[in-house]
């Protein structure tokens, strides 16, 4: 019994069954207290609510898995959101282009991050945390108040839904759950991914075997910006405004998702679906706030930073495990199959 | 010149150049920046008392931060732990319109400063104790723990109106300086103190330079950084106390909003290393007067405070850049090219004489 | 002749402030296992990296089959056909088996990678260096020796004309090294050329065609290693004569250790660091913890500091029975310890020498406790003289001092405790001859004059035989043998070390 639950902890897997697990206890509680929960719509709702969220998580992701972090994301986002206002409000450019540009944007500031970390090798969360404060302050310097947006074009589509059947979703949930999709396949299926994974398994050791070390990190914090800034205009979908305070704290949320759903801080571990998982997580325990009623949105964040605590150190304590297993195994010989010196003459 | 020249290589270079700069450019263009009045109840007024007066808190932020980022960690909650500590002081006095205290102010300080110093061992428990990266644990902090002074202040502005409250930011009875001056001084003093009478800067110096290398010779480096991140939650929660006090109410949204920026800024412009080891103290209180002079200017210029961070942001990158050993590589490099462009005849021959060899 | 397969010209590589190579010449032929030999420090290795294209070099030329290159990048080097195997694997432990031998390479379907052909190609591949395991697992499931041949199988697919193996035996046992063998005559067969580094002249006098030399970034000579006898090998890396290599062996008299019994430990071991050994250390001894790297004479030395803390067994010191949960426990017992590592944790590179010094005294009396500055001067200046540390001055930072300084700041720093037991891991590894021999004359007259009790570990055979009373034998994370007196020779420990091998 106790081998199997060794086993279990050492598996790939383990933490995102957990999540599943927590997300499931979470949702059948709530079914059991409130009634509304029953809803197939509450359960979609987790996805229009929060599409901005899973898109922002799936770039910090990225950066978490090379063992860099992106403190930048939240930021980015309400520039974007900022910009895209303004652009609307103020010219007369359609709003195809101004998507165009508030994307190139963020991206092209999430590949300068990029460049500066890894050119001049400088820590991650030093660059991002003064781009965080940049892009809030480029934010304040183009309008310190709310700007409506207006624009026909997008108010229809932030009103436009999409009937499944048993509910319905918003563009920006689409855009989420296909982000979702591309990000999974990516990391796992090309060689862009897969040297992601390696430069946080090692960097030196990824590049004595070749690897493009450099242009990869700058692509994967340009990556970070771009889902930023596509997150950015999910949540404009939402709010319809650009404002100053958009976005606070969502690095935190970003870094929680990502971490609830089996990302390593340490690097070379991450799991897209785990992530999207996260995400919903937090959304329930933020439907769980807005059934109750009675509790102050304050709470919101205290939760999500006690739950993003108490899955750092269930992490620290599994790769401790693991380590342990892993070391005691290897001493014990019984895990290694030993070289087997063939029989002379078998080989020609 | 050969002053100069120690000068010009001290750590304190940068900082009190930049400082001239900015008093340089104030005087110019600030009438009556220099001019400081005697008032007649025997207090100073100015520009430049104001001044100091404004950066007592980063100052004393600034002190913490500079052991954290010693040790190579870092701490961005402490904004948050200032609105929590601001909150606490607050509450616990209490915002009755006739100017009576709920507690005894003496009480609510101690627990404003205690909260602080709690908060800082959280941190620091997360970090020492679990290994967890400095920067994702006070994250935790920095973004939950605004939440916390929203539910002690129930998401209201409590303005306290109970008067010696006004004293911590304010003029004693008496005094030509406001108390937080002395505050700040005290801080400061407390630290050379403890610099100067105990191996705290070997020991902090030791942990941020080679962490491993420091256990082997016998340190605790557990307990050391976790000393380190409770002290930087102590000044927290002391700036939290001259951060209300200034304002005579707690705004769990904007007390302390952005300094943990500053003060990081403040360190890194004294001329200690963002990646760790050698700090040096003088140069981040210098350098906490620098921001708070540059604030002060961008106000003058008209800047508001939520652009600011614009300025700030670029100085880190610039600063940063400064610090990176690969940015002086590549410049060396790239003087070693321009100089070797200037033989470059003698080493062509060489390398043909190798070719034929 | 025929041509030869890779010619390296008067290589030059300069460090700041230090030559790290000059005018080497290199020649490779296709199907030859060709050792390059040296010292620390003697060039191997930056030459096998100006040639991985890891450094770039500043003058000379290489010439691959006949054609100029010049690799800048490991990328460029593996696609001019070169592939190295590094002594730490290279490799990333969170990617599968699989995943390591063909990342950077994989093939693909549709635009995609095709996971199938690489689970299959690479099990094909490890079968045909006799290796049958999981190759979806990922790489931190597998033993080092293990991952040494995942790391040979990635450099031998990439159709490698030549293999640099750096070092890759000091991790294996008899066993594997054997297969390793093996496998390397295979590929020398099919006409690879292959460079081979390691410290066991045995295993060079076994396997290897030819042997370059270089000593102190500078070529000695070419060789082929059957016409070199192995006294003249030595004489030629450490740059004497052969007369003054046999006298090496006897320059100083041993210490006689005392009847008492400062430190006793029994069957002690940790969970995935140590099996069991028992270990008794008398006052005034040099002792030595003989086996390969990772045979648990490290392991051993850690758990006597309490750098690790031992879940099994016992240790006495002074018949007092002690449980050392952390370095600073070992230190009130008075003892010092010198680790393996001196870059990573022994010195703190950006402060100075007398801060290094006076670091374990003064962690020793507490924080409170600040030892005056002019006691720190006067501690440090004694030491500097004492151990005769070549500086410019006190505050000069320790980064900035040559290895064998380095080495002996940190010795002078537990020195300044006075400790009873001084425990010396690898103190010579990486240092001049020079230093070398203070160093051991050192051990042998602290026991002597001081009656300090010495722990010295040591790679070098010759070094441990030299300065020690007695021997421990490891093996396996165990202790297979003791040795004292007359039965302590090269020879003695070589045989201890091979008959625990099954």
């Amino acid at each position: 019994m106790k081998n199997r639950l060794n086993q279990l902890i050492a598996s790939k897997y383990f933490s995102f069954f957990v999540t599943v697990l927590l997300f499931a206890i979470l949702y059948g509680a709530g079914i059991a207290m409130y009634k509304g929960f029953m809803r197939p719509q509450v359960f979609l709702n987790l996805f229009i609510d929060n599409a901005a969220l899973i898109i922002v998580t799936v770039g910090i992701t990225f950066t978490l898995i090379i063992a860099g972090i992106d403190l930048s994301v939240g930021a980015v986002l309400a520039l974007v959101c900022m910009v895209l206002a303004w652009l609307l409000a103020n010219t007369g450019l359609p709003v195809g282009v101004c998507v165009l540009l508030v994307m190139v944007m963020g991206t092209v500031f999430g590949a300068a991050q990029g460049y500066i970390i890894s050119k001049f090798d400088l820590q991650p969360f030093i660059i991002t945390l003064a781009g965080m404060f940049f892009c809030r302050g480029l934010t304040a310097v183009i309008s310190q108040d709310t700007i409506q947006i207006e624009n026909p074009t997008w108010v229809a589509l932030a009103s436009y839904r999409v009937d499944l059947g048993i509910g319905f979703v918003s563009i920006g949930a689409i855009v989420a759950l296909l982000t979702i999709v591309v990000a999974a396949v990516v990391l796992g299926y090309t060689k862009f991914g897969r040297t992601v994974f390696a430069i946080g398994g090692s960097e030196s050791s990824s590049a004595l075997m070749g690897l493009p070390v450099f242009r990869t990190k700058v692509m994967v914090y340009a990556i970070s910006g771009f889902c930023s800034s596509l997150g950015g205009l999910a949540y404009s979908l939402i709010m319809l405004t650009g404002y100053n305070l958009h976005g606070l704290g969502m690095e935190m949320d970003a870094i929680a998702s990502s971490v609830i759903g089996g990302t390593l801080l340490t690097g070379g571990v991450g799991f897209i679906p785990g992530a999207l998982v996260g995400v919903l997580i937090q959304g329930v325990i933020l439907t769980f706030i807005s059934f109750q009623g009675t509790l102050s949105a304050w709470w919101t964040k205290i939760v999500v930073g006690a739950l993003l605590c108490v899955f750092i150190i269930m992490q620290a304590f599994i790769t401790e495990q693991k380590s342990k297993l892993s070391s005691k195994s290897s001493m014990e010989d019984n895990n290694d199959p030993p070289i087997q010196p063939t029989p002379s003459g078998a080989e020609s | 010149m050969d002053m100069l020249k120690k000068f010009a290589g001290s750590s304190l270079f940068l900082p009190v150049v930049a400082l001239l700069v900015l008093l340089v450019f104030n005087t110019i263009f600030v009438d009556g920046f220099l001019s400081i009045q005697l008032t007649e109840d025997g207090r100073l007024y100015g520009r430049l008392v104001d001044i100091l007066n404004r950066s007592c808190s980063l100052i004393i932020l600034a002190l913490g931060m500079t052991f954290v980022i010693a040790t190579s960690g870092i701490d961005i909650s402490v904004g948050a732990v200032v609105a929590i500590s601001a909150a606490v002081v607050c509450t616990m006095i209490g915002g009755r319109g006739d100017g009576v205290a709920q507690m005894p102010m003496a009480l609510a300080v101690l627990a404003a400063i205690g909260v602080g110093v709690l908060c800082g061992m959280w941190n620091g428990l997360l970090v020492a104790k679990f290994k967890i990266q400095a920067v994702v644990a006070t994250l935790i902090l920095m973004t939950a723990g605004r939440g916390v002074a929203q539910l002690m202040t129930e998401g209201q502005i409590i303005t306290v109106y109970y008067k010696p409250f006004e004293y911590i930011a304010g003029f004693l009875p008496g005094m030509p300086l406001p108390t937080n001056i002395f505050i700040a001084l005290a801080m400061v003093l407390l630290v050379a103190v403890l610099m100067k009478k105990t191996s705290i800067g070997l020991f902090v110096q030791s942990v941020g330079i080679n962490a491993t290398a420091a256990r082997y010779a016998g340190i605790n480096v557990t307990l050391v950084i976790f000393l380190v991140y409770a002290f930087s939650g102590l000044c927290a929660g002391v700036s939290g106390l001259i951060e209300s006090s200034l304002i005579r109410a707690a705004d769990a949204n904007n007390a302390g909003l952005n300094m943990e920026m500053d003060a990081i800024l403040a360190v890194a412009l004294g001329g200690t290393l963002l990646s760790g080891g050698k700090f040096y103290i003088g140069g981040s209180v210098i350098g906490a007067i620098t921001i708070q002079t540059l604030t002060t200017t961008m106000y003058a210029l008209g800047v508001s405070a939520d652009q600011l961070p614009v300025v700030k942001a670029i100085a880190v990158v610039i600063i940063c850049l400064i610090q990176s050993k690969k940015a002086q590589e590549m410049f060396d490099a790239w003087k070693a090219r321009r100089m070797s462009k200037q033989n470059g005849k003698k080493t062509s021959v060489d390398g043909k004489v190798a070719e034929q060899a | 002749m025929a041509q030869a397969l890779l010619e390296m010209r008067y290589i030059d590589k300069v460090f700041p402030g230090v030559k790290a190579l000059s005018n080497v010449n290199f020649t490779l032929h296709a199907g030859e296992i060709h050792s390059l030999m040296g010292e620390n420090g003697a060039g191997k290795s930056t030459l096998v990296k100006v040639l991985t294209g890891v450094y770039q070099r500043d003058g000379g030329t290489i010439v691959m089959n006949g054609k100029l290159i010049s690799p800048k990048t490991p990328k460029e080097a593996q696609e001019c056909g070169i592939s190295t195997v590094y002594q730490e694997v290279n490799l990333c432990s969170n990617l599968t088996v699989a995943e390591n031998i063909f990342i950077g390479r994989e093939p693909k379907k549709h635009g995609f990678i095709d996971w199938k052909t690489i689970n299959q190609r690479s099990e094909q591949l490890l079968a045909k260096l006799d290796v049958h395991i999981d190759v979806t697992k990922t790489l931190d499931n597998y033993s080092v020796a293990l991952q040494q041949m995942i790391a040979i199988a990635r450099a031998v697919d990439v159709d490698a004309k030549i293999l640099i193996l750096d070092e890759p035996t000091s991790s294996l046992n008899e066993e594997e090294t054997k297969h390793l063998f093996k496998i390397m005559r295979q590929l020398q067969r099919q006409g690879m050329g292959i460079v081979f580094i390691s410290h066991f002249l045995d295993q060079i006098y076994e396997i290897c065609d030819h042997v370059t030399v270089l000593r102190n970034g500078e070529l000695v000579g070419a060789y082929e290693i059957s016409k070199l006898p192995r006294l003249e090998l030595i004489a030629k890396m450490v740059g004497k004569d052969l007369s003054a290599v046999k006298d090496m062996d006897k320059f100083a008299e041993k210490s006689t250790p005392s009847e008492e019994v400062f430190l006793d430990a029994k069957d002690i071991g940790a969970v995935g660091k140590l099996r069991e050994v028992d270990v008794t250390i008398h006052k005034g001894e040099v002792i030595g913890f003989a086996g390969l790297l990772g045979s648990g004479r490290t392991e051993t030395a850690e758990l006597l500091f309490g750098i690790e803390q031992i879940h099994k067994g016992s240790i006495r010191i002074n018949g007092k029975k002690i449980n050392l949960k952390n370095p600073m426990d070992a230190m009130k017992e008075k003892i010092g310890f010198c680790p393996e590592d001196r870059k990573r944790s022994g010195i703190i590179g950006d402060l100075s020498v007398r801060e290094n010094i006076i670091l374990a005294m003064q962690a020793k009396d507490g924080i409170m406790h600040h030892i005056p500055y002019e006691e720190q001067c006067k501690i440090a200046d004694d030491c500097i003289k004492l151990l005769k540390i070549k500086v410019s001055d006190r505050e000069q930072l320790v980064k900035n001092l040559s290895g064998g300084n380095q080495q002996k700041v940190i010795i002078a720093r537990w020195l300044a405790t006075q400790p009873n037991l001084l425990i010396l891991d690898e103190p010579t590894r990486g240092i001049d001859v020079g230093t070398k021999t203070e160093i051991q004359k050192m051990a042998i007259s602290l026991a002597k004059q001081r009656g300090m009790s010495v722990v010295f570990i040591s790679s070098e055979m010759d070094e441990m035989v030299r300065t020690c009373t007695k021997l421990v034998v490891m093996r396996d994370r165990r202790k297979v043998a003791e040795l004292t007196g007359e039965d302590i020779s090269s020879d003695g420990v070589m045989k201890a070390i091979a008959g625990g091998a099954a």
